[in-house]
């Protein structure tokens, strides 16, 4: 009996060996952990348990027959984050460079599997070279099962990539069907296409960093959320996301201990608002006042920054806060903007998350740039996503907001639980000065005439009442009390029930 | 007394005054500009009237404007602050003329004390002691070795249009002063295109020191000690303190009797301050007499229980002096530190913007925070970059200074750069604590600029029970998470790692608070700290300390004592995976002009393509008002030019890429 106990241990440590000290060596001397280690660092200590260790490839040709190593390039298994259950794949790049067979494909979709079952998220930490080219037509179908797992649990469980190395051809589908992906700066790349391949086909020169890089993806692409120096910090803001997310779509956030006051008032936010309309102010500064202890987790900082989403928590629970950053652009909707905004606002509304919206937006940004891009249709993306979401809806105009980009800011047509309005709040069509030109037309050119309408047209509509006179605004609020109504209105709006008809899913524009 | 004074001033001295006067239950009127239109000195006096654009030459240096604000609201006295239109006679005739007086001194005392020459002929004629030197030009070598002989060595020779070091030569003997004029002639007119050269004595380890004097109207005149105000940058007072470390009493007697005889002289009627170069043998020279309320006056007010705006309202209206000689008693240490918006590791620059977070200290007997801004705030770029004045107290020069510390680690601010960190590593240094500073202190310790505070083992040891007590409560507050499926069962075995070292540590809760083992060392903790707050109060070991605590995306970033640290907690096992991670190496950004602070593009003077020398301008910035000329460091050719004529950058923002 106890030789088989101590069989059983070697079994394990062989296994935990993966592709042999030498290429474990390697891997940190690309500044990288090992596929055991990232969790370790991911998980609570101790908490992680294995599955399908012991799994080996079943390929028989091209020589692999022989060469078969414990758990085929992927650790899963399930282990905690705080306490609370996730399930987690790692890929191995120091067995067979991490590459995906049938039997890697198969340990992917069983935690999957398991992770459905039970609500819980999934966590994945790519590092593979890819499709293990011996088995062929397999390996493909193994990334089509996980496809087809990825899009499954889409809205039911949490799902998080971490992209620790190359991701490259099929491969990159799955995290792109998943919630977020985190990035490590300089080790990790993703794309369709290599620069060889790109090079041979379209004659363009381009390094993998350039082409695919963490920069490239949270700065240019938005394939990625965020990027990170190295695999510790990355792993330990999985962890902080953790946190923050419901283990599935039936749940609500969970409580987190916050020591920090609901009544909190924030005088300074009184003077956030310049006296000069164009002159801008950093949005950030209301969200962090505004959150639990300031704190504040963004989602896509680095990409289309004329608008913020991330997730902060008002009284120990999370919400998701979208603002428009007038530091940038002046805060208009843009294709970007939109696009970043209405996936962050359907993400909310899966998982129960309440949305806050803070609007400064002096409408959508014109040009043929824009038009030729579709704006129409990609602005919609943001409006139906407002519009479709069920979950608490609380907004508040701090400064501008003009024209359809206004009905697309989670306004009261839209649903809106809480419409709040600053007395800063400027509710018009347009700005006073470009609709005096077109009401006006006649004047233009008299300048006194001009000036006297700007300023009627202004004194009407350069003011939150005329929309609180029609019960589009529900309250005109001091900034300072801006925390304290939004924490009373998420209390008001925890039992909150509403659905959409019954249909077997939307035609949002894509 | 007077029923209502206008506050011809901003920022923290209007505030200031405008206490004074609420205690005397005097009424009180603020003027303001466009820029000012919320700030703390609008808010608190009982009245405001707005006085025209930001800029200063445009409303709080306009007279009539000033004058018109009184009229329109009744006031019946002005009192000027400092700086604007403190020390300016016309001004004072103008009020006459108005019939509202001006609580400062009179015109005559402003104009012959606002002359640098005629107020220094003027002491002397008083039996002040001045630096002695030529008023004649110097015409040749031989010239020099005559003078520089009469004055005695060593001698300063200067040029004239003289500053920032250029055109000034120190001389031992005649061979040096032979030498020194030829080199101080020959930069004087590369420099400055004026070879007008003078000679004045040269002060060994000089030190700023100067006599607070309070006069009236019926001819009395008092002296209420010293201020030693050495703790300079460029001229720019930083650290002021009172009494000073160096005078003793007799010299502190003769200092004091001689500006009360030169105040007499120019029939002084208010609080006054006349200002002294001292040298290593306590010999005093006069340097100007400044006929105003100075901004280091709280210091005095501290060692001397007098309120000197209080005084000047009161001679102002004509009351005679209550106080005499006699009365005044110096009794324990004050000390001030100025507080300005600038970033002490670029050089100083001016760091304007909106203040965040703000939230200075608790006063109590032993610390006032004189200050101007409040939280959400704007530093603009249109006045001096003060945020405050923070002032302390103790019995001793010792217990001032470990009060200012203290204070300094409270002081919360965020939004825009500050130079708490270096005001710390000054009052951490063993030199300033001794007492042995001169005027040139700065430049001494600092030759190569202020690099961020030195992490002391004192600082370190802080730090890691800091860091250890924060770690342990937010993993403590974390795992009450609520859906938990088990406990995260963290051992309590830590490694702290700080400064690039690793440190064993383990964290435990005593009777009264908690302790954490690093190495072989306790530390005691006893806080009442939560996650959450931003600063991390706490008694270590004994000890009240301060720690600004920042989470990052892995670690803390502490600040306390002039020093900011990475510091990071992790389980063994985190540590020992976290020394794989590579070092990341900040990207080469010497071939790109950055823009050092945030500002205006005036004019780039680069065309791409260009090939520009070493020195040669390339473009201009204005910040603060002030343009700042950027040069090329190296020659080099301009690949992209980033910026036009116009924009606003922001700090670091690249404006040209070199080839």
């Amino acid at each position: 009996m106890q030789e088989i106990l101590i069989r059983l241990e070697e079994k394990r440590e062989e296994a935990r060996m993966g592709g042999g000290k030498k290429r474990i060596d390697t891997q940190h001397k690309k500044g990288k952990l090992t596929a055991r280690e990232r969790l370790d660092i991911l998980l609570d200590p101790n908490s992680f348990e294995e599955y399908d260790m012991f799994m080996e490839h079943r390929c028989v040709d091209f020589g692999m027959m022989d060469q078969k190593i414990s758990g085929d390039g992927v650790v899963i298994g399930s282990g905690t984050i705080n306490g609370r259950l996730v399930y987690c794949y790692s890929q191995d790049f120091t067995v067979f460079g991490g590459s995906l067979s049938e039997t890697h494909a198969e340990k992917i979709c069983k935690i999957m599997d398991m992770a459905m079952t039970v609500g819980a998220p999934v966590i994945g930490l790519n590092d593979s070279g890819g499709a293990r080219i011996q088995e062929g037509v397999a390996a493909l179908a193994g990334y089509a099962d996980v496809f087809q797992k990825n899009i499954m649990a889409s809205g039911v469980i949490p799902q998080i990539s971490v992209i620790m190395g190359p991701c490259a051809g099929g491969a990159v589908y799955s995290p792109a069907m998943t919630d977020f992906i985190f990035m490590v700066k300089d080790s990790s790349y993703m794309f369709v296409t290599g620069p060889d391949v790109v090079k041979t086909v379209t004659n363009e020169t381009v390094t993998q960093e350039e082409l695919g890089g963490a920069i490239t993806h949270t700065t240019k692409s938005s394939v990625a959320d965020i990027a990170f120096d190295n695999d510790v910090e990355a792993l330990k803001q999985v962890r902080r996301l953790i946190d923050l997310l419901p283990a599935n779509n039936r749940e609500k956030s969970p409580d987190f201990p916050t020591f920090d006051e609901p009544n909190r008032e924030e005088m300074s936010l009184d003077t956030l608002i310049p006296d000069n309309p164009n002159k801008p102010y950093d949005m950030h500064e209301l969200i962090q006042k505004v959150a639990d202890e300031g704190d504040f987790y963004e989602i896509q900082p680095e990409y289309a920054k004329n608008i913020i989403t991330g997730f902060g928590r008002i009284e120990g629970k999370t919400v998701g806060f979208v603002a428009n950053q007038p530091m940038v652009l002046a805060g208009c909707l843009d294709i970007n903007a939109s696009r970043k905004a209405a996936r962050f606002v359907r993400f909310c509304d899966c998982f129960n998350i309440p949305i806050i919206t803070f609007v400064d937006v002096p409408g959508f940004l014109p040009g043929t740039q824009q038009e030729f891009n579709g704006i129409i249709k990609q602005g919609a993306k943001l409006l139906f996503a407002y519009g479709e979401a069920t979950v608490p809806k609380i907004t508040i105009i701090t400064r501008k907001a003009y024209g359809g980009a206004y009905d697309v800011m989670a306004s009261k047509h839209l649903r809106g639980d809480l419409n709040f309005a600053w007395p800063t709040a400027e509710i018009a069509v347009m700005g006073a000065k470009g609709a005096v030109e077109i009401i006006f037309r006649a004047d233009i050119g008299n300048e006194e005439k001009i000036a006297a309408r700007t300023k009627e047209y202004s004194d009407k509509f350069a003011n939150p009442f005329v929309a609180a006179g029609r019960g589009y605004i529900d309250d005109v609020i001091m900034p300072h009390a801006s925390r304290r109504r939004i924490a009373r209105g998420l209390r008001m709006l925890k039992n909150k029930e509403l659905s959409n008809p019954w249909k077997k899913h939307d035609n949002i524009p894509l | 007394m007077f029923s209502k004074i206008l506050i011809a001033n901003r920022g923290e001295i209007a505030c200031r005054v405008i206490k004074t006067a609420k205690k005397m239950g005097i009424k009180t009127v603020a003027v303001y500009s466009d820029a000012d239109a919320e700030a703390l000195h609008v808010l608190m006096a009982d009245e405001k009237v707005h006085i025209g654009p930001s800029a200063a030459a445009e409303s709080y240096l306009i007279a009539d404007k000033i004058i018109d604000a009184a009229k329109q609201t009744g006031a019946e006295a002005i009192h000027p602050g400092y700086g604007f239109l403190s020390e300016n006679a016309d001004f004072c005739e103008k009020l006459q003329k108005a019939e509202i007086t001006f609580i400062g001194p009179g015109a005559k005392a402003i104009s012959v004390m606002g002359d640098k020459i005629a107020s220094k002929k003027f002491a002397d004629k008083a039996g002040v002691n001045t630096v002695p030197g030529s008023t004649e030009i110097i015409k040749d070598s031989a010239h020099a070795v005559r003078i520089s002989g009469e004055i005695g060595y060593p001698v300063m020779i200067k040029a004239s249009a003289g500053g920032g070091g250029k055109g000034m030569r120190i001389a031992y003997d005649d061979a040096e002063a032979v030498e020194g004029f030829s080199s101080a002639t020959n930069e004087a007119i590369s420099s400055f295109g004026d070879d007008r050269i003078f000679i004045e004595k040269f002060i060994e380890e000089p030190r700023h020191i100067e006599i607070q004097v309070l006069g009236d109207s019926h001819g009395n005149v008092i002296y209420l000690g010293e201020r030693e105000c050495s703790i300079q940058r460029r001229h720019q007072k930083v650290i002021e303190e009172a009494p000073s470390p160096f005078l003793d009493e007799a010299t502190r007697k003769h200092m004091g009797e001689q500006s009360v005889a030169l105040s007499k002289a120019v029939e002084y009627q208010s609080a006054g301050t006349v200002e002294f170069i001292v040298d290593k043998n306590r010999n005093f020279y006069f340097l100007e007499m400044n006929t105003r309320l100075q901004v280091e006056h709280p210091v005095t007010e501290f060692i001397t229980g007098v309120d000197l705006v209080e005084q000047m309202i009161r001679v102002a209206y004509g009351e005679k002096l209550s106080l005499s000689q006699d009365d005044i008693k110096l009794t324990g240490w004050a000390m001030e530190s100025r507080i300005y918006a600038e970033d002490p590791l670029r050089g100083f620059l001016p760091s304007i913007g909106r203040v965040i977070k703000y939230s200075p200290p608790e006063e109590d007997e032993n610390i006032r925070v004189d200050t101007g801004i409040y939280e959400g705030s704007e530093i603009s770029m249109f006045y001096d970059p003060m945020i405050a004045k923070l002032v302390t107290y103790g019995k001793t020069r010792d217990q001032a200074i470990a009060h200012m510390r203290q204070a300094l680690d409270r002081y919360y601010i965020r939004g825009l750069n500050h130079n708490i960190p270096f005001l710390a590593d000054v009052l951490n240094s063993k030199r300033f604590q001794s007492g042995n500073i001169t005027t040139n202190y700065i430049a001494e310790e600092y030759p190569d600029g202020f690099m961020g505070g030195r992490l002391t083992d004192e600082t370190r040891k802080i730090m890691m029970a800091v860091a250890q007590t924060v770690h342990s409560f937010e993993i403590g507050r974390q795992s009450h998470i609520s859906g938990r499926m088990n406990d995260a069962n963290y051992t309590d075995n830590w490694i702290i790692t700080i400064g690039g070292e690793n440190h064993a540590s383990s964290f435990y809760a005593t009777e009264d608070g908690c302790a954490v083992l690093t190495g072989d060392e306790t530390h005691t903790v006893i806080t009442d700290w939560v996650p959450g707050k931003p600063l991390f109060e706490a008694n270590v070991n004994g000890n009240e300390v301060c720690v600004e605590v920042d989470k990052l995306l892995d670690g803390y970033l502490l600040s306390h004592n002039g020093v900011t640290e990475k510091v990071y907690v992790r389980t063994p096992r985190e540590a020992e995976l976290a020394a794989y991670m590579p070092e990341k190496i900040a990207p080469d950004m010497s071939n790109f002009l950055l823009c050092p602070m945030p500002g205006l593009i005036v004019s780039i003077a680069v065309e791409e393509g260009a090939e520009v020398k070493a020195g040669q301008v390339l473009c201009v910035v204005e910040a603060m008002k002030m343009e700042n000329i950027l040069k090329a460091e190296k020659d080099a050719v301009i690949k992209i030019i980033s910026a036009k004529a116009g924009d606003s950058l922001s700090v670091d923002q690249v404006i040209i890429e070199f080839e």
